[in-house]
């Protein structure tokens, strides 16, 4: 059971083998076992998610409910939950208990699913390894001395360690993928629009988006179902029919025309990332697709066009945190003004207060045209560069990451170090169009490579058909990892 | 372009972050890092190309305009640090 896709869970539930009570139980065990560990949770609530278990299967033995009900979920503590607390990864909320739900978390709560926890993630989404945690780093369940990859790495060590059958996470500049990749699960960054923000703690709003974790595309597919859904109180959802997005699973290969960027695999990749990634490419090629190589020229730009844009967003974002009305108030201060900087000096940690300081920088005054609006409009240009790659080409594969998990602490020096771990992740919500990690294999140390497939706007349906028929021929996203063993 | 010491203070200032007299020569280093990635954006020729605020070119919603809120201030306050009768308490602020 703590290995079962969500299909299988589904189908176990509806069979009455097991209750949703049971499930929980079992998967609440293991993270009792594990967490301790690993850190992938910050909080838990046992009473709360039996609770929710026990209703599912009275509303089951009433009547009909819908593929998920009673099956446990992880949530990323970047969504709001009423009556659990919300902390962001964040010591300004470290006792903030939402008085409302997420709308993802309603969604999930419609679908009958069981609130399991809420996940570990970096400060306010700042991050790509789960080391500015004010609760403290997750670890790799693959190698408990690496870091998972962020700023979803509680919600990926979850899954990967089958602590939860799946989870939700968020993804900005990759905090979605990369995660995904280290950890040897499957992670997705939907269109931008497709799931509402409403409730998901704001980083940089025009690239923020919420997403699935899962072990499989399908399950991918199935959580895609319950996220998806326009959202009045998010003014950027989009209204849109509503679409079945494990329609196009079985997809055919023959003739996919994949474009592989030729500046995705230049001399900063792994040689083992390369290898295992060159090795799904073959397996595409021997179905009948067609590789061919496409040029993104602009790409190279997508990292320093991030690191102006993300941080100018979160500036403006993050400046509600003022010990006002929720969270941290400083203890002393000697007026309003030292009131605010002192509480955010306490609350906020030194990766956080690093991207603030930039983005008031770029948007301040004899600045902003030099740098934000520069920013933007090499963000045109990159996601020109996308619009021409897919005239000729149906999805771009390539790697979701330049290497493989690292030690922990081994990039927290230079923080420009740790930003290029998002070279390949950071194009696509730049340009808000959707890309999938899967795991394509692993490197001489045995850890996960992931293959990272990007698609146009709204082609989730077929990137999950393209990941599925690979898995289907392939094991490595059913591999667990030996130091948690089932 | 590298920033002063004074200038790390009055961003600083402007962010509303207490940064120490002691931290700022660290805080100057790690910014000076991150602005020396972006500076790349400055060599870039991107005259005559429209700035792209927004993945997909959508236009803010409207609604009618119609009170849709209930009053939900206690449920709201009551995560607040310091309140008395319905209003968020602050340092004085007018002399």
């Amino acid at each position: 059971m703590l290995n079962a896709t969500l299909r299988e869970l589904s189908d176990a539930l509806a069979a009455g083998k097991v209750s949703s009570v049971e499930l929980t139980q079992l998967f609440l065990g293991r993270v009792g076992k594990l967490n301790a560990q690993l850190n992938a949770f910050i909080t838990l609530d046992e009473e709360q998610s039996l609770a929710q278990a026990r209703r599912a299967d009275a509303a089951r033995a009433k009547g009909t409910v819908g593929p998920l009900a009673g099956i446990p979920m992880a949530h990323k503590d970047i969504f709001c939950t009423s009556g659990l607390r919300t902390t962001c990864g964040s010591k300004m909320l470290e006792n903030f208990v939402s008085p409302y739900d997420a709308h993802v978390i309603e969604r999930f709560a419609a679908a009958g699913t069981v609130l399991l926890g809420k996940t570990n993630m970096d400060e306010f989404a700042m991050g790509s390894s789960n080391e500015t945690s004010h609760f403290g780093p997750v670890r790799n369940p693959w190698d408990q001395t690496l870091v998972p990859g962020g700023s979803s790495g509680g919600s990926a060590a979850a899954v990967a360690a089958r602590l939860a059958p799946a989870a939700t996470g968020s993804d900005t500049g990759g905090s979605i993928r990369q995660p995904a990749a280290l950890t040897g699960v499957c992670g997705m960054k939907p269109t931008y629009g497709l799931v509402s923000r409403y409730g998901m703690i704001a980083f940089a709003s025009s690239l923020d988006q919420g997403g699935p974790l899962g072990k499989s595309a399908e399950d991918l597919a199935l959580l895609l179902n319950v996220m998806v859904g326009y959202d009045a109180r998010d003014s950027t959802s989009l209204d849109r029919p509503r679409e079945d997005y494990a329609r196009a699973l079985n997809g055919e290969l023959k003739g996919l025309r994949i474009g592989v960027p030729r500046e995705f695999f230049g001399e900063g990749l792994e040689p083992g990332v390369r290898r295992a990634v060159d090795e799904a490419l073959r397996w595409y090629a021997a179905q009948g697709a067609m590789a061919l190589e496409i040029e993104l020229p602009n790409a190279k730009l997508a990292v320093p066009v991030y690191y102006v844009i993300a941080p100018a967003e979160a500036s403006s974002n993050l400046s509600r945190f003022d010990g006002v009305r929720y969270g941290h108030r400083a203890k002393e201060f000697d007026d309003l003004i030292d009131m605010y900087c002192r509480t955010r000096a306490e609350g906020f940690g030194a990766e956080v207060k690093r991207r603030i300081l930039i983005g008031t920088y770029v948007l301040s005054h004899g600045y902003y045209d030099a740098y934000y609006l520069q920013a933007q409009r090499v963000r045109r240009l990159i996601a020109q560069d996308f619009a021409a790659a897919f005239e000729r080409c149906d999805v771009i594969m390539g790697p979701t990451t330049p290497g493989t998990a690292f030690a922990l602490g081994a990039k927290t020096e230079d923080p420009v170090q740790m930003y290029l771990n998002d070279i390949f992740t950071i194009p696509a919500p730049l340009a808000g169009l959707p890309g999938l990690s899967i795991p394509c294999g692993f490197d001489d140390q045995g850890l996960p490579v992931g293959l990272q497939l990007m698609g146009d706007y709204f082609s989730e349906a077929k990137l999950l058909g393209a990941a599925h028929r690979y898995q289907q021929a392939t094991d490595w996203h059913l591999r667990v990892p030996k130091e948690t063993p089932l | 372009m590298p920033l002063s010491h004074d200038e790390v203070k009055r961003i600083a200032r402007l962010a509303r972050i207490a940064v120490s007299e002691a931290d700022v020569e660290g805080v100057k280093a790690q910014l000076n890092r991150v602005l020396g990635l972006i500076d790349q954006l400055q060599a870039v020729d991107a005259k005559g190309i429209e700035p792209m605020a927004h993945a997909l070119e959508l236009v803010q919603r409207l609604r009618a305009d119609e009170v849709t809120e209930s009053d939900r201030h206690e449920q709201f306050q009551a995560v607040a640090p310091a309140v008395d009768r319905g209003l968020y308490l602050v340092p004085k602020v007018i002399e």
